[in-house]
C-alpha cells in the first residue's frame, strides 16, 4: 500500500538502468538529497555537525569503501585504519605543498586545493591498497584477514616514524592548516559548521553514487561472483587478479578520502597510532556488518548507528545517570560486541535487510495478501 | 634468549588457537580476551573483589568494593576454571549453536563481536585498573643459569623464573594436550566433530558436550596464558593484544598443527627480537609492531597452508 513497485513502467534503456528504477524510491532519494543539501545545513549548529554529522558523513564513505571489499568482494580486510591514516597523510603533503627528492635535488610541489588533495589523497591510498591486496590472489579467508593486520601495523608504523610524511614537525602529528573552498574555510580552526558539512555531504553523495553504480555493473558482478566461490567464477571467465585487486583498489579509494576528511576536515590535528589504529578497523568492520554486507544503503545504516550509539549512551548514562565516563565506555563495548553477535545470529545481513523486510510489509500492510 | 621466551608464550596463546579451531573449525579471535578475562577473574576471586562493585556503586549509590576475604590461590584458580567452563556453555549455547554451519569467515567474526563483549564485561564486572597477579609463581633473575652460564662462556645469562616456569608449564601444557586429542575417548570425539558434524552426530557423539568442552578447553588455555602473562607485566587490556600477536604465530606455523604453533611463537619470538636488534637502529625502532605479521604475509604467500598445515585442497 505505501511502498509500491506496481505500476511503473520504462519505455527506454536508460529508464530501465537507472540508478533507482522503482519511483518510489527514486523520489526519496531525491527527498533526502534536498534535505541533505538544502534543510540540514540551515539548522545544523557546532554541537551537531562535530558530534553526529560530520562523523556520520565521514564514516559512511570509509563503510561504504570496505563493504565494496567485504561484503561485495568478499574480501575481509582488518588494515582499514592503515589506510585511512595513508589518506591523511597523504592529504597533508599535498595540502602543504608536497616535496619530493630526486637524485639529492628538492622538487616541491605548490600546495593544492583542498578538494584535489582530498581525491588526489584517496588515489595515492588505492595504490597502496593495491599492494597490499597483492597477497589476497594467494591467501584467502582469515588469512588473509590476519595478513591485512600487516598493513594495519606496518602502515601505522612507517608514518610514526619516517619524519617525511609529518613535514619534520617536532611533535610527530600533522595538523591541517587553513584551506578554503570557494573563499569559504573548510579547515583549519575557522570553519563554519554548514561549510564543513556540505564539503563532506559531496563527497559523500557523488561516491555513493559512485559505488552504488559500480556494484550495479559488470565490475560489482564480478567481484559478487568471486565473492561467492572464487574457484566458480574463475571457471566460468572471471579474472581474479583483476576482480580482487580492482576491488582493493576501489575500496581504498573510499577509504583514503574518508581518512583525508576524517584528518583535515573533522579532527584537524592527527596523531596517527591513537587516530588510525587497530580499533578503527574494528569500528568500521563493525559498521559493515551491523549495516549489512553486500549493501550500500547498510552502510549508511551502519555507519550511523555506531555513531550514534556512543553519543546516546553518554547522554543517557553520564548526562542523565549520572554514572561514571569510563563505566558507560565499557557498557559501549559489552553493548557493540553483543550487537555484532545477535546481528551475526539473528539477522546475517543486518539493518539492511530489516529495511527490507520493512519495505516487504509496508508493500502489503494494512491487507494480508 | 628473551625472544625465544617471549615465543613460548606467544605459542602459549596461540596453542588456544590451533586447539578450538581444530575441533570446531572456528578461529576463535577472542582467544586473547579470554586470558585477560580469566587473569582478571583469578585476581578478583583471589583478593575478594565484588564483582559488578562499579556498576552497582553508579546505580545504587552505594560503595562496596572488597568482601573482605582473600582466596588461596589454588582455590581460586579452580573457581576461575568453573566461570571459563560456563562461559564456555554460554558461549556455546547462546552463539555458536546458532552459527552452526555459517561460513568460516562469518564465526571468525562473531568471535570479533564475542572478544568485544567479554572486554566490556570483564572491565565492568572486575573494573579497569591494572591488577598485580601473583598466584605464588617464582620471579627475578635465576641465579643457578647465570652462574653456570658464566663459568661456562665467560658471561651469564639473566633468565627470569618465571620464563622458565613459563616454559616448562608450555611444554606440559602442550603434552597434556596432544595426549588429550590424540588417544582419549573424548579428544578423538573433538577431532570427529572437526572433521564431519552430520558424521559425528550419526555415530552417536553429543555434539553439544563437545562443543562445550572444546571452549572450556580453550579457557583453560587462556587461564593459563592469562596467569603467565598476568604475573610477568600486571593484569590489563594490552593482554588481550597478544592475541594479536598469536595470530602471525598461527600463519606461520599452519592453523592445524600444534606443533607448528610451538615453532611458529619460537621463530617469531626469536626473529622480531633478532631484526628489531639488526635492522631497529636503522629505521628507528618499534620494529616489533608489526614485524611477526610481514614476516608470516610474505611467508604466506610462498607457502599458504603455513609450515605444519595441512594442504588446502579446493573443490568447487
Amino acid at each position: 500500500m505505501f511502498y509500491r513497485e506496481a505500476g511503473d513502467f520504462k519505455t527506454s534503456y536508460p529508464e530501465d538502468g537507472q540508478t533507482f528504477p522503482i519511483k518510489l524510491d527514486r523520489f526519496g532519494f531525491y527527498a533526502v538529497v534536498f534535505i541533505g543539501f538544502v534543510i540540514i545545513p540551515f539548522v545544523i549548529n557546532d554541537y551537531w555537525v562535530n558530534s553526529v554529522f560530520l562523523p556520520f558523513l565521514i564514516y559512511a564513505i570509509a563503510a561504504i569503501g570496505l563493504n565494496i571489499l567485504v561484503g561485495y568482494c568478499g574480501q575481509v580486510s582488518l588494515g582499514t585504519g592503515g589506510f585511512m591514516a595513508v589518506g591523511a597523510y597523504s592529504c597533508y603533503k599535498f595540502m602543504t605543498g608536497l616535496d619530493i627528492w630526486i637524485g639529492g635535488v628538492q622538487y616541491a610541489l605548490p600546495p593544492i586545493n583542498i578538494f584535489f588533495s582530498v581525491i588526489l589523497a584517496g588515489l595515492v591510498t588505492a595504490l597502496v591498497g593495491l599492494l597490499f591486496g597483492l597477497p589476497s590472489l594467494r591467501i584467502k579467508g582469515f588469512y588473509l584477514a590476519v595478513a591485512t593486520l600487516a598493513a594495519q601495523f606496518f602502515l601505522v608504523w612507517l608514518l610514526n616514524k619516517w619524519a617525511w610524511a609529518y613535514n619534520y614537525s617536532a611533535s610527530g602529528q600533522i595538523s591541517a592548516p587553513e584551506r578554503s573552498m570557494f573563499g569559504v574555510p573548510v579547515t583549519g580552526s575557522n570553519t563554519e559548521p554548514w561549510a564543513v558539512y556540505l564539503f563532506c555531504l559531496v563527497f559523500l553523495t557523488v561516491l555513493a553514487l559512485i559505488a552504488r553504480n559500480l556494484t550495479r555493473g559488470s565490475i560489482g558482478r564480478k567481484w559478487m561472483a568471486i565473492r561467492d566461490m572464487d574457484i566458480a567464477a574463475e571457471i566460468i571467465g572471471v579474472d581474479p587478479l583483476k576482480a580482487k585487486l580492482s576491488a582493493f583498489a576501489v575500496s581504498s579509494f573510499f577509504i583514503g578520502i574518508s581518512g583525508a576528511l576524517f584528518f583535515s576536515v573533522y579532527l584537524g590535528a592527527v596523531e596517527v597510532g591513537e587516530v588510525f589504529g587497530i580499533n578503527k578497523s574494528f569500528l568500521l568492520l563493525f559498521m559493515v556488518i551491523i549495516g549489512g554486507l553486500g549493501s550500500i544503503f547498510g552502510a549508511f545504516a551502519g555507519a550511523a548507528f555506531l555513531v550514534l550509539l556512543p553519543v546516546f549512551l553518554k547522554n543517557t548514562l553520564v548526562g542523565g545517570l549520572g554514572w561514571p565516563t569510563d563505566l558507560a565506555a565499557h557498557l559501549e563495548f559489552m553493548i557493540v560486541g553483543g550487537l555484532i553477535v545477535t546481528f551475526l545470529v539473528l539477522e546475517p545481513h543486518g539493518l539492511a535487510q530489516l529495511w527490507r523486510v520493512i519495505k516487504e510489509k509496508l508493500r502489503l500492510w494494512p491487507f494480508p495478501h | 634468549m628473551n625472544g625465544l621466551m617471549a615465543g613460548v608464550l606467544y605459542a602459549l596463546v596461540a596453542l588456544g588457537f590451533v586447539l578450538i579451531f581444530k575441533a570446531s573449525g572456528i578461529f576463535n579471535f577472542s582467544q586473547g580476551v579470554m586470558a585477560l578475562f580469566a587473569a582478571l577473574t583469578l585476581v578478583g576471586i583471589m583478593e575478594g573483589r565484588v564483582p559488578f562493585s562499579h556498576l552497582i556503586n553508579a546505580v545504587f549509590g552505594t560503595s562496596v568494593h572488597h568482601f573482605g576475604w582473600n582466596v588461596p590461590a589454588f582455590a581460586a584458580i579452580l573457581l576461575t576454571m568453573v566461570v571459563m567452563v560456563g562461559l564456555a556453555w554460554l558461549v556455546n549455547r547462546y552463539i555458536f549453536r546458532h552459527l552452526v554451519g555459517q561460513e568460516p569467515i562469518i564465526l571468525f567474526m562473531a568471535t570479533i563481536g564475542l572478544a568485544y563483549f567479554l572486554e566490556g564485561f570483564g572491565d565492568i564486572m572486575w573494573g579497569s585498573d591494572i591488577k598485580k597477579l601473583d598466584v605464588g609463581l617464582p620471579q627475578g633473575i635465576n641465579s643457578t643459569i647465570d652462574e653456570i652460564t658464566y663459568n661456562l662462556l665467560g658471561y651469564g645469562f639473566f633468565i627470569d623464573n618465571l620464563d622458565l616456569w613459563a616454559t616448562f608449564v608450555a611444554i606440559l601444557l602442550v603434552i597434556a594436550l596432544v595426549l588429550f586429542a590424540q588417544y582419549s575417548k573424548h579428544g578423538r570425539a573433538m577431532r570427529a566433530v572437526a572433521d564431519d558434524h552430520q558424521a559425528a552426530l550419526s555415530v552417536g557423539i553429543n555434539l553439544n558436550f563437545i562443543w562445550v568442552m572444546v571452549w572450556s578447553l580453550a579457557g583453560f588455555v587462556a587461564l593459563v596464558a592469562g596467569i603467565m602473562w598476568g604475573t610477568k607485566s600486571g593484569v590489563q587490556f594490552s593482554l588481550s593484544l597478544i592475541a594479536l600477536k598469536a595470530l602471525p604465530v598461527l600463519m606461520l606455523g599452519g592453523f592445524t598443527s600444534i606443533p607448528g604453533a610451538i615453532v611458529g611463537g619460537l621463530i617469531i619470538g626469536v626473529g622480531e627480537k633478532l631484526f628489531e636488534f639488526i635492522v631497529g637502529p636503522m629505521v628507528g625502532g618499534a620494529t616489533e609492531n608489526w614485524f611477526a605479521y610481514v614476516l608470516a604475509l610474505i611467508f604466506l604467500v610462498f607457502r599458504p597452508q603455513g609450515l605444519f598445515g595441512e594442504k588446502i585442497i579446493e573443490r568447487v
